[in-house]
């Protein structure tokens, strides 16, 4: 297992290393794929970009954009997240097992991005496929124009939930304070109960039940543009 | 963005070294912004003395002056003590008035940055460890203080323009995010008879709160009138004599983190200015709300 400490080497140096190493998988090579980073102390951008199927370890809280752009690699973030936590995330999985500030996986593509406490405002904003789970609450304007993936929630939703959203599915088990623009519940059918416990499964959460939550979605009025609702654009 | 920071010590341990924990925290936000730095102490308070921190261009010739006259007209009132550019004159509290009105009319290119009973304000263009280093915030104690560093939007990058802005006694503010309806709120308050040295926004909430303070409302409730009268994108920490509170906008864009331990109560723009705080692994971290005040009181 490799091993970083961010108060030894830099952050620069950290992303490098990480990258090489997915070069090295790509071009049939051995490669290092199990790390540990140390002393992350709230830095920005740790782990960005890595792309290639590396399981990451952070050991403490981090800034900005931790996993940003993530694609297959596996990363574990022990402590907190600040804004951007797995921003455009394309596949993989990033684990936070604290809370994450605003914009959680925003513009994600795909992965699965698992917050173990709260998410603050705009987790999930415009997201593009991924599958966020988050096992506190999330806080306003979640989802605001969210236009594929899931976003599933065990806890409270804050104002505004799916403003202005397209088709990702929104699943949420405790109360919403306010729907946004065009959001509305939805009736919670056979396949969207499916779906709802692979993703559960996914995230390693096995306490819960789909049938506890409710579904969230497009209204479709908004998106289509039609004169006669042209006040509500 | 601007980087803010606050520290609110509950014991007498930390509150010896508040300053070097404040200073440290305002260098980690230097990159948040470099324009200028500023701090305000809320340091020892002796019975019937207020300090008042003055800044001067020309400090080797003016301060001198400044001690000159004050001890003239005012003997055994006054202790003028010079921190690089900023002087702290200890004032008889019944002698303030008759002090400021001095120093406006025979030093006019002085800058009155603050009065109270604890408070001073030390402020400059340049990076918070060059700000910290010329005033020798490291050595310096308090039962809290707060700190801003700032990449500059709404004025110029001037000694004034510098937070924190202090428009009332013992009552400071920094600010990161920028204020749609200062312009309109600055007319409306000037009406009310409240004086502004700068085109700055901050300012502007800052004279707000104390105009709110000064007609007896309690910090909370001043807050929360803030809420209602300022339009923009604020993250704020205000101090008072006898704490500081934090006030998120709305929407929340701009950063915010609180840690509180049975020791202190910690502010920063980012997480990574609290690292070096003693046992912050063992702290409540947490992200403050929009839209809801938040106070500490002493």
């Amino acid at each position: 297992m490799g091993c970083f400490d961010l108060q030894q080497n830099t952050l620069r140096d950290l992303n490098a290393e990480l990258h090489r190493q997915g070069d090295l998988l790509r071009d049939g090579g051995k490669a290092d794929t199990e790390w540990e980073v140390l002393n992350p102390r709230g830095s920005h951008a740790v782990a960005v970009g890595v792309d290639g199927p590396l399981q990451i370890t952070v050991c403490g809280s981090v800034g900005y954009y931790c996993g940003g752009m993530n694609q297959k690699g596996e990363i574990r973030i022990e402590g907190s997240a600040g804004p951007g936590v797995g921003e455009n995330m394309m596949s993989g999985s990033i684990r936070v097992t604290g809370d994450a500030s605003q914009y959680a996986g925003a513009t994600g593509r795909g992965g699965l991005l698992v917050i173990e406490g709260n998410a603050s405002s705009r987790c999930g904003i415009s997201s593009k496929g991924i599958n966020i789970v988050v096992r506190g609450n999330v806080g306003h304007m979640s989802a605001f124009m969210a236009q594929s993936g899931n976003l599933v929630v065990l806890g409270d939703a804050g104002d505004a939930l799916g403003d202005s959203i397209y088709e990702a599915r929104l699943f949420v088990r405790g109360q919403v304070k306010s729907l946004g623009a065009d959001c509305i519940k939805k009736e919670m059918r056979e396949e969207h109960l499916r779906l709802l416990s692979d993703l559960l499964k996914a995230a390693e959460v096995t306490d819960v039940r789909p049938e506890e939550f409710t579904r969230y979605g497009s209204a479709r009025e908004l998106y289509h543009f039609d004169v006669d609702r042209a006040d509500a654009y | 963005m601007c980087g803010i920071v606050g520290l609110f010590a509950k014991n007498a341990e930390l509150q010896s070294r508040l300053g070097m924990h404040l200073e440290r925290m305002l260098v980690t936000m230097s990159d948040r912004g470099p324009d200028s730095a500023g701090l305000a102490i809320y340091g020892t308070t002796a019975a019937g003395k207020t300090k008042l921190t003055v800044q001067s261009s020309l400090p080797d010739s003016e301060f001198p002056q400044l001690q000159t006259v004050l001890e003239a007209q005012f003997p055994q009132a006054t202790d003028v003590q010079t921190i690089e550019t900023h002087a702290v004159v200890s004032v008889d509290t019944d002698a303030i008035d008759r002090v400021v009105e001095v120093i406006q009319k025979e030093f006019p290119r002085l800058r009155i940055m603050g009065r109270g009973e604890a408070m001073a304000i030390f402020k400059e263009v340049g990076s918070p460890s060059e700000v910290a280093r010329r005033f020798g915030i490291e050595k310096m104690s308090g039962t809290h203080g707060i700190g801003h560093t700032r990449m500059a939007t709404e004025s110029a990058v001037t000694t004034r323009g510098a937070h924190p802005f202090s428009t009332g006694p013992d009552q400071c503010l920094v600010h990161n995010g920028s204020l749609s309806n200062h312009n309109n709120l600055r007319r409306r308050l000037r009406r009310q008879g409240v004086s502004f040295e700068t085109e700055n926004d901050t300012e502007v909430a800052a004279a707000y709160l104390s105009h709110q303070i000064n007609s007896g409302n309690s910090l909370g409730k001043v807050l929360e009138g803030a809420l209602e009268e300022l339009d923009g994108f604020y993250t704020f920490v205000v101090g008072t004599r006898t704490g500081f509170g934090v006030l998120r906008d709305p929407i929340a864009c701009k950063p915010a983190v609180l840690a509180e331990t049975d020791d202190y109560v910690a502010f920063g723009s980012e997480y990574r200015a609290l690292v070096n705080l003693p046992a912050i692994e063992r702290a409540r971290v947490w992200e403050p709300e929009p839209a809801t005040v938040y106070f500490w009181e002493h």
